[in-house]
């Protein structure tokens, strides 16, 4: 088996008295589409900087595909950065900043610009290439760093929260297309975000930091259907916990257990539930229409309350609305249950 | 307390002459505008513009030789004299000499200072560091100056005596906190992360300065050059304190006034300055300094 792209070893970070990052262990493969998920505070992007070259680790290694690196300054490592605020250099233009690194590689003059160009290209920005950062609008400029990151083909492309700055819509757009892009160019792309939509549907494989930590790592369906921690749970999509009492009456167990909103159903109290499915009864307190889905919260008999997520197939908002305050029953398939550590 | 009901009726029932007055400016931006700037529109137009003006016709005026007394008829004789002259052309160069000597000096000083305060110092050291900077202009202009006449006569630490060399060192200490600030100034405001993506494209320390860091820099290099160049020009103490014989445009302004008791001939030898630093302006006002000031 050849190296990972990167491998993190007992990575550990402190500035002063505070432990940013308290023991990472990564293996991220070549080619993969890897992103650090967590709070802001929980590490990732301080492990990002240490990967990157900006922080030097209090302990622990980092290698890039099997060489050690910890000890190396920036200049010295096969990564490139997308930074949070892009970092574009405001003086030059468009070609100019994609140059740069080519430039400093003494790359020469024709090859550099036919590189140059064909980057832009490939984040479709032919055109621009005599603007200023200044002209361009932020997904321009996002698309600009990119561009300038991967035209010198690093071995791992680092991005910091890449799509933070930009609106929902753009997001979305930019998401599918770095997507394609890292297919194309079959570069590692290893992601910093605090979006745990965006770390879903982007990803190949997903590691989810909590207070200097990585909790879990793993593909977006592991993380999201099997959370190992009650943490992922409830950063990763909501969390819907059944514990203590209520854990004993509605399962017959010990221990605390989660279940997806979507893996719901909402049902009336009389309706049959099926040997393989488990449910509990309790009161609708609140009804949210949010277009496509409706949202019940529901307090349950036994204690606590379920969030449960039906689409609106067949209904529409006067039907869901009226149900507020009514007694329903919920069922779930238990294989969509899952034990939480605590 | 019994507040008052905060309706738009309560508040038309409670007009005071005062709350009428400050809707009216609310509503007269323009009236509100002149209203703030005319004692500072007035302070400049006078007391700055119109002794400028002053300085100018008085040195189209000519002085009695014998009376000392002002004739006030126009005549171009002290500007022909200025510029015939040998020994005034070589002041007027020397005095430009030593005011570039002085803001290259400063430069090469201030930048890396600078450069520590603004990137490498803990926030906590940057507020001391500022305040060192600014410490030594609390203190006399005259003092700093003796200080350096002290240590540069032949008995003092330095004893390298006195002259021009001496004068370019003590007007460098005057004036480098006024390079210093706008420099440090300029480097805040300059994002980390570019420095961090020269690196990460890789780029090393000197080529990350002379490719990011100095363009972006430049105007507010400008701007704190403008201080030291424009503060030399026109210094004529610090010379004649450590100067020993040597003389700038300042010093034949001043002996004009006092000795030679010639006004007009001191007023035309003191718009050499200003034309010069009109001209420096003029030139670097297309680099955008002058929004850095």
């Amino acid at each position: 088996m050849s190296d990972p792209a990167v491998r993190l070893s007992g990575l550990r970070k402190s500035f002063g008295a505070v432990h940013a990052v308290t023991g990472v262990d990564l293996d991220i493969a070549d080619g993969e589409f890897f992103a650090m998920l967590g709070p802001s505070g929980s590490g990732k992007t301080t492990v990002l900087r240490m990967i990157a070259g900006f922080e030097s680790p209090t302990s622990g290694t980092v290698e890039l595909g099997g060489v050690d690196v910890t000890r190396l300054a920036p200049f010295e490592r096969d990564v490139n950065t997308v930074f949070q605020d892009y970092a574009l250099f405001p003086h030059m233009s468009v070609l100019d900043n994609v140059e740069y690194g080519l430039r400093v590689k003494r790359v020469p003059r024709a090859e550099r610009r036919e590189r140059a160009l064909a980057a832009l290209a490939s984040v479709r920005l032919e055109g621009y290439e005599r603007r200023r950062p200044g002209q361009l609008s932020g997904g321009q400029r996002q698309r600009v760093a990119l561009a300038r990151a991967l035209v010198n083909r690093p071995r791992v492309l680092l991005l910091d929260e890449p799509l933070g700055a930009l609106d929902l819509k753009l997001r979305e757009e930019m998401q599918v297309e770095l997507k394609s892009i890292q297919r194309e160019v079959g570069i590692t792309f290893l992601f910093v975000t605090h979006d745990q939509e965006e770390a879903l549907t982007m990803s190949d494989r997903v590691a989810v930091f909590d207070r200097g930590r990585v909790e879990q790592v793993g593909t977006p369906a592991e993380i999201y259907e099997r959370p190992a921690t009650a943490f992922v749970a409830g950063f990763v999509g909501t969390s819907n916990l059944i514990s203590g009492s209520a854990a004993q009456a509605v399962l017959g167990r010990e221990g605390t257990f989660s279940v997806r909103p979507e893996k719901l159903r909402v049902a009336a109290l009389g309706d049959p539930v099926d040997g393989a499915e488990h449910s509990a009864t309790g009161t609708v307190s609140e009804v949210v229409y949010a277009g496509p889905a409706t949202r019940f919260v529901v307090e349950l008999d036994a204690g606590g309350r379920l969030i449960a997520l039906q689409q609106n197939l067949q209904v529409s908002s006067m039907d869901v609305m009226g149900l507020r305050g009514t007694k329903v029953r919920l069922v779930w398939h238990r294989r969509h249950e899952f034990a939480i550590v605590s | 307390m019994n507040a008052a009901p905060n309706t738009p009726a309560a508040a038309l029932s409670r007009r005071t002459p005062r709350r009428r007055l400050s809707a009216f400016l609310h509503r007269h931006a323009g009236v509100r505008l002149s209203l703030l700037l005319s004692a500072p529109m007035l302070w400049l137009g006078i007391a700055y513009l119109g002794a400028l003006a002053a300085l100018f016709a008085a040195a189209l005026w000519r002085a009695d030789t014998f009376t000392g007394d002002l004739i006030r008829e126009v005549t171009w004789a002290n500007f022909q004299d200025l510029f015939t002259t040998e020994v005034y052309r070589t002041i007027a160069l020397r005095s430009v000499g030593v005011a570039v000597a002085v803001t290259l000096i400063d430069l090469v000083i201030a930048f890396p200072m600078a450069f520590a305060m603004a990137k490498l110092a803990s926030p906590r050291a940057q507020r001391w560091l500022v305040i060192a900077v600014l410490t030594p202009l609390w203190a006399s202009y005259l003092v700093k100056a003796y200080a350096w006449r002290v240590m540069l006569s032949s008995e003092g630490v330095l004893g390298w005596g006195y002259g021009l060399t001496a004068t370019i060192i003590t007007l460098s200490y005057l004036w480098l906190p006024y390079m210093i600030l706008p420099i440090y100034a300029g480097l805040e405001r300059l994002p980390n992360s570019l420095l961090e993506a020269a690196g990460d494209l890789g780029a090393r320390g000197w080529r990350t300065f002379r490719t990011v860091v100095w363009p972006l820099a430049f105007p507010a290099v400008v701007a704190g050059s403008i201080f030291t160049f424009s503060l030399s020009l026109g210094d004529y103490i610090a010379v004649k304190i450590v100067g020993g014989r040597s003389q700038l445009i300042g010093n034949v302004v001043y002996d004009n006034i006092g000795a030679a008791n010639n006004l007009p001939f001191a007023a035309a030898v003191a718009t050499v300055p200003v034309v010069i630093m009109l001209v420096y302006l003029a030139a670097v006002r297309r680099t955008g300094a002058l929004e850095n000031l």
